[in-house]
């Protein structure tokens, strides 16, 4: 029995939550957004195991979606955004990797994904929209017909059709239902039964978690039960869709976690530096992901000076005053 | 006259189309800064939110992304993404989103996704995030645009946020009952579409700008005859960009 006997077989090493869920070929969701909450400690491990040819399936990414890749993890992606604010305003690998025709990828906007992420977390197989009528999300399908046989992805991209109720012309759109494989996520707390708690925006990640088949939700802290059970009205996911939880604080770094720490200046200038340049950027993975062994082992090399530097204000949530140029 | 950089008089121009009451969506960039801008200056009973759903936040530092910690503060709300496009559609609500776009058609449609062939571009930009969805669903679109010949084209390489669609009340015909382009704010001075026919006009040009450098950065034909000069920024105007809405300068 470890510390905590009610998530004592779902508390796993970094290791060991990617070794036993996240295969080659798997479908993945991840949470955050731009610069919050990536799951950057699990992308990280994801590549240093050299997890080949994911699917990835995400609303507006940031750092977690460039690094897996710039290293090579994705073959297939379906995407509303691919962006990491003032440091780059559209993901530099994402955008190699698609100008060099290195991946096969999909456009959809933030609510489909949205949306079809809910519409698999409720069980139904599509889901209906006004939005993107009229727009080549709906012309133009990214992938070939060849891969829209397998399972797990849709048939079409989407349909257009009449809404059936009122006879009308008054068109609406159906979008795919997603349920990916994994569902990753850093979340402030997960307490000691289990439950999650996301602090601050919460994107769609609970739609996401509930969608997927398996969900690794990674945390800044595991926090008393007694704690988590007092404000319930706080609390994100219970904990029967969690599959496995690993403590990692600074497990987000250098995007941002709220009331935790923001997200890095310095480290996403390096970043947008190194990600411009081939071999600049297989060094920056060498010394970063692959030349670590551990999230700890990474931590060391940021530096207590520039975690202190991004240390959040915990009544507002950020950093004030820091430096984000 | 104060000088200002062109970044601040887009943000009051656009600032300026913002009423008491609007619900505002912002994106990134000068998008921020105009919402920001606006709720500070124009319409201080105006509410901004963003689409990853911050609803309302106090911004007492300037956000750099829609999903910054900064815009999770002193909200009436923090939800997620399905509540925000709930309010920017919603059919009680008056809603106006400031967007930015790297190409724009006659009709204020938009692309902000490729330069060239969509499976192999010439250069790959973000994508929709939530532009597609606010222009679908919003009640008007305001859209921010370096005033340049290759950025107003005649045909985009790729529609990623409907505007006035084909013209005329083809938007409406496509099955979008609301919404539309509002105005685009340039550099060089505003655009505003048509009543009817839904064709971009030169609505502003801003001061010391001439119509002939408007029409020579445009890539289509657009009409002047409404055109008038804008209203300089006033040094009120100015002080409260610099000193209360973005006094890090990461936008300005």
């Amino acid at each position: 029995m470890g510390m905590y006997p009610e998530i004592d077989d779902k508390l796993l090493s970094l290791e060991e939550a990617v070794g036993r869920f996240i295969k080659n070929g798997s479908q993945i969701a991840i949470g955050g957004f731009t610069v919050t909450r990536n799951p950057m400690a699990l992308a990280y491990e994801i590549v240093r195991q050299g997890i080949k040819d994911i699917h990835l399936v995400c609303h507006s990414h940031g750092q977690a979606l460039d690094i897996l890749i710039g290293a090579g993890c994705v073959s297939r992606l379906e995407i509303a955004y691919g962006g990491n604010g003032r440091y780059a305003p559209t993901c530099i690998r994402f955008k190699k990797a698609i100008q060099r025709g290195e991946i096969q990828f999909e456009d959809y906007s933030n609510y489909q994904m949205s949306l079809r992420f809910f519409a698999g977390s409720l069980g139904i197989p599509f889901i209906p929209t006004k939005s993107g009528l009229g727009s080549d999300l709906i012309d133009i399908e990214g992938f070939l017909p060849e891969i829209r046989k397998e399972e797990k992805v849709a048939s079409k991209k989407y349909v257009v059709t009449q809404n059936p109720f009122n006879g009308e012309d008054d068109k609406v759109l159906l979008l795919p239902a997603l349920n990916p494989d994994v569902a990753i996520m850093h979340a402030q707390y997960v307490g000691e039964d289990g439950t999650v708690r996301i602090k601050g925006l919460t994107f769609a990640d609970m739609e996401q978690a509930k969608s997927a088949d398996v969900v690794i939700v990674t945390c800044e802290e595991i926090v008393p039960r007694s704690f988590i059970r007092l404000d319930p009205d706080q609390n994100s996911l219970p904990p029967f869709f969690v599959d496995a939880i690993v403590k990692v604080p600074y497990g987000a770094h250098p995007t941002a976690v709220y009331t935790y720490y923001d997200y890095d200046p310095k480290h996403l200038n390096l970043y947008k530096k190194v990600a411009e340049d081939d071999k600049a950027f297989k060094v920056y993975l060498d010394e970063w992901v692959y030349g670590v062994r551990s999230h700890q082992e990474y931590l060391e090399k940021v530096g207590n000076t520039a975690l202190f530097q991004i240390k959040a204000n915990p009544i507002l949530g950020y950093a004030v005053g820091l430096d984000r140029k | 006259m104060a000088a200002y950089t062109d970044n601040e008089m887009m943000a009051l121009a656009a600032g300026r189309f913002i009423r008491n009451g609007d619900i505002v969506f912002a994106g990134t960039g000068v998008s921020m800064l105009a919402a920001t801008a606006a709720k500070r200056i124009y319409a201080p009973k105006a509410v901004v939110f963003f689409e990853t759903g911050g609803i309302d936040p106090s911004l007492e530092e300037i956000p750099m992304a829609v999903a910054d910690p900064r815009i999770m503060y002193g909200t009436c709300l923090n939800s997620g993404l399905i509540e925000a496009f709930s309010i920017v559609g919603h059919r009680k609500l008056h809603t106006i989103a400031f967007l930015g776009a790297a190409q724009v058609d006659k009709y204020g449609n938009l692309n902000t996704t490729v330069i060239g062939d969509y499976h192999k571009p010439k250069t790959r930009f973000s994508g929709s995030g939530g532009a597609c969805d606010v222009a679908s669903l919003a009640s008007g679109v305001i859209t921010f645009m370096q005033h340049q010949k290759r950025r107003f084209v005649e045909k985009l390489d790729y529609l990623t946020s409907v505007g006035w669609y084909k013209g005329g009340d083809s938007r409406r015909r496509l099955g979008l009952p609301r919404g539309g382009a509002l105005a685009v704010v340039t550099n060089l001075g505003v655009m505003k579409f048509h009543e009817t026919t839904r064709e971009m006009y030169l609505a502003e040009y801003y001061p010391g700008i001439t119509v002939d450098k408007i029409v020579e950065n445009t890539g289509f034909l657009v009409d002047t005859s409404r055109a008038v000069e804008a209203a300089p920024p006033t040094p009120e105007e100015l002080r409260i960009l610099r000193e209360e809405v973005d006094p890090q300068k990461l936008i300005l």
